[in-house]
Order: C-alpha cells, then structure tokens, then sequence
C-alpha cells in the first residue's frame, strides 16, 4: 500500500485510443513535495500520462495509486480523489459564466468543504496570492491569457489539493504573459507543492524541478536531476531532443 | 371582416386561449422529454444513447397529425383489447401529449446539439475539481449550452404554437377549430380566415419579441 514518501505510485500503466497506443508501460513514483516536469516530444504521451494521473483519461492498464487510494480501481470514489488533486489547462477552462470569484468558490462550496461565507474568503485570499484581487468581479473574458491562467491556478488550488498537476500551462499564452504564470508556478513550489508539469519551458525546468523525466513513444526514456539531463543526457533521442529546443 | 370580430370575439378569445393552454402544457412537458432524451444521447452508456436516438427517430419521422390519431384514437382502442373498457382521452390530454412527444423529439435535437456545442474542457476541468458528472452538467455546462440553444428554442416553440392547429382534427377546440365553426356558420371564409391567421400573428410576433428580449438579457455578461 502506500508508503508514506511517495505520494504517486505509477505501475506499468498503458493507455490505448482504439488501435493507438499513447502510453506503453509507464512506471514511476514521485515523492511529497517533488516536483517533475515531463519534457517530450508531441505525442510522446506526456498530457496523456498527466490525465491519466486523475483519471480524465481511463487506464487500458496498469496501477496508478494517489495518496494511497488505487485511481484505477472501479470501487474507489473518483471524486474524492480528484479533490486532492488540482489540475491546471493548457487553455484555462475557466467557466465562463461565472466571474473569477465564483469559478474559485464553485467546487469548496458544491462540495460542501467551505460555508459560502468562508469560500469567498478563501477566494480572495487565493486572489491576493495570485495577484488578481482587483479582478474578483470580473468575467473570464475581460481577462488577458496569463490572468486567466493565474485565475485557474487559483481555483485549482482552492480545494487544498496535496498534488497539482499543470498541462501545458503556457503554452497557450503570448510570450509576454508566460512569466507571470511561471511565478506563481514558482511561487507554489516554494511552498512544498508536490507538482508534475508538463511544459517546453526549460528553463523552468532547469530552475525548479527535483526531476526532469524525458517521454518518447509513450515510455519513460530517461530521468533525473536537471542538470544531468540537461547537461549530460544519456539517451539518443533525449539528446536529439534537447538539441532541437535548447 | 368587423362584423366577424363583433359577433365573434369572445368565442376567437376563448379559442385563442385554449390554443395559448395546449401550447404551454405541451412546452412543459416536451423540455422535459427533451432534456431527458438529451441527456441519454450525450452521456457515454450505449443502451441510454439507443433508446435515445431510436425516440427522436420514431417520433420525428411520423407526421404530427397521425401521431395525433394514433393516441386519440388508437390507444384506447388498444387499451379496450386489453380489457379495460372505459380508457378515454379528452382531446386536449391527447393533443398535449401528442404536441409534447412531436415537440419534445425536437427539443431533444437542440439540446443535444447545445450541450455538445460547449467545450469539452468545461466538463473536464469542472470533473478534476471533483464534482460529479451530475452536478458538472447542471452547473457548468447547461448554464452554457442553454446560452446557445435559445434561439433554437423559441423557433420550436413558435413552431408548436402553430402546430397546435393540426389538433383541430381531433376535435379539440382551439383557435383553428374556432375558424371552421365559424366559417361554416357564417359563410364568410375570407374574413373568417384572415381574422385568425391575425390573431396567430400577433402572438408569436409579440413572442419573438419578448424572445429577443429575453435572449439579449441572457447573454449580458458574457
């Protein structure tokens, strides 16, 4: 079962769509308050993988336990797992119909976690942290990219989710709004986040991650601290990589 | 034309009424076969999806007015052989649920295709906050579809407005039925006819317009 140190345990996991298969035979754990950034080519299964993780894509096969509970077993309550696990969007899907408030108090209030009065609150404390206060009132479409992203940040980490989980976060944004996002990425690793990121922002993953695991063709090709991979990478196809994007 | 509107008003306002009564019964219940028939096609089990299509296709591909006969008259024939002898159907519960099935298949359609219209990363980021499917779909993403499927609506609910005249056929009482009664007891078809196709008129443009109203404040703060 779990072991207190890893808050992830990936085993063997694949994932087919129909004939494709995206995810080969993955296994990793990752420990509390690590945090990994996945670094592949497109189509190397990274945002597979990560959506796998809380189950927005079904395992074909394989274990995946988050916290102890085992995600791919039917009897376990999805639900309850994906309170503790916060996901960040490539494009934000922030709720359009609601303002910026009321997207980061929707799940604690709907889930019964938080008294309205105590969700706004919060809400605006996450706000505060994300540097959007002013913004509370405010529909998502009267916001830049970055403050959008920043909004989804904080509405994921409203539930106080042990794990987040970040898709492409920037990759959706001008240049000029990239760093903002990233800040508050950093922001949160400071404050012993576990996080897994999939990004092509290198330096990022340079700067913050414990671990940079490079995926090609749906397995784990090779991992290990930044400066090994960036800066002596084994593996052929990581460097092959890595000499296109660096 | 005057001497129609004098004689006759308050039979053409009741008829009117009656015709207003059958088309809000029928709305009623058809958003109600139209969200559950919706909500069977979008969702992922098979059974659900068939039974969900295999309604729209039935109801849709049978006309309106045989779809009509076939419950006035041919349930309760139906009924009767199996041995209960009294089952009747007034015209009016006949006609609102003929109108609610024709209707609601149609309803079914533009809820479909609006609930399909909104990203599939609302869904998606409203499950990994943890909310059920359920509660994703009550509170993220038909306040949205409904956005879209407005227009679409009030056209169908124009369209059983009118429709409600192919149940003069079955002998209920509304605004068309009126139009017989009167044309054949005054012999005045052209007066007749056309102070009915008036007062249809008035009511659905004043609808469309309270409509338009209606859409524009909805998609206020957007």
């Amino acid at each position: 079962m779990a072991d207190n140190r890893n808050i992830i345990q990936v085993q063997n996991l694949r994932k087919d769509f129909g004939k494709l298969e995206v995810l080969k035979d993955i296994s990793i754990d990752i420990e509390v308050g690590e945090v990994v950034v996945l670094l592949g080519p497109s189509g190397s299964g990274k945002s597979t993988f990560l959506r796998c993780l809380n189950q927005l894509e079904l395992a074909t096969a394989g274990t995946i336990l988050v916290d102890g509970n085992n995600v791919t077993d039917k009897h376990t309550d999805i639900n309850k797992v994906r309170e503790e696990i916060g996901m960040v969007f490539q494009h934000f899907n922030l709720f359009p119909h609601k303002t910026v408030l009321e997207n980061i108090m929707l799940a604690p209030v709907e889930l019964k976690r938080m008294r309205k009065e105590e969700a706004k609150e919060k809400g605006l404390q996450l706000l505060r942290r994300v540097g959007l206060d002013a913004k509370s009132d405010a529909y998502p479409s009267q916001l830049s990219g970055g403050q959008k992203q920043r909004v989804a940040i904080a509405r994921a980490l409203a539930m106080n989710p042990a794990i987040m989980l970040f898709d492409e976060p920037t990759s959706a944004l001008d240049p000029e709004m990239v760093g903002e996002v990233l800040n508050v990425m950093q922001e949160l690793v400071a404050d012993g986040m576990t996080m897994v990121v999939v990004t092509h922002e290198i330096g990022f993953a340079r700067e913050v991650a414990d671990r940079v695991v490079f995926m090609d063709a749906g397995y784990i090709v090779e991992q290990g601290r930044p400066e090994e991979i960036f800066n002596n990478p084994k593996e052929a196809r990581t460097i092959d990589f890595l000499n296109k994007v660096l | 034309m005057i001497s129609i509107i004098q004689s006759y008003s308050t039979m053409l306002l009741g008829a009117l009424g009656k015709t207003l009564l059958l088309t809000l019964l029928s709305l009623v219940f058809a958003m109600i076969i139209g969200m559950i028939f919706a909500l069977m096609n979008v969702g992922k089990n098979r059974t659900l999806n068939l039974t969900g299509t295999v309604y729209v296709d039935a109801v849709r591909g049978v006309p309106l007015i045989v779809l009509a006969y076939f419950i006035y008259f041919g349930v309760p024939a139906g009924i009767k052989m199996i041995g209960i002898q009294d089952f009747r159907l007034t015209a009016l519960q006949a006609g609102t649920i003929a109108l609610a099935m024709n209707c609601g298949a149609y309803m079914a359609e533009i809820i479909r295709a609006g609930i399909e219209s909104v990203d599939r990363g609302q869904m998606e980021a409203s499950r990994s906050l943890g909310l059920t499917y359920g509660k994703s779909m009550r509170l993220v993403v038909l306040p949205q579809a409904i956005r879209t499927m407005i227009p679409s609506i009030i056209n169908q609910f124009i369209i059983t407005l009118k429709d409600t005249s192919i149940l003069s056929v079955i002998g209920f009482p509304e605004l068309t039925n009126m139009g017989k009664t009167i044309s054949g007891n005054t012999f005045k078809s052209l007066e007749t006819w056309a102070v009915v196709g008036i007062m249809y008129m008035i009511v659905i443009i004043t609808l469309s317009k309270v409509a338009k109203r209606v859409e524009r404040r909805v998609n206020r703060g957007r």
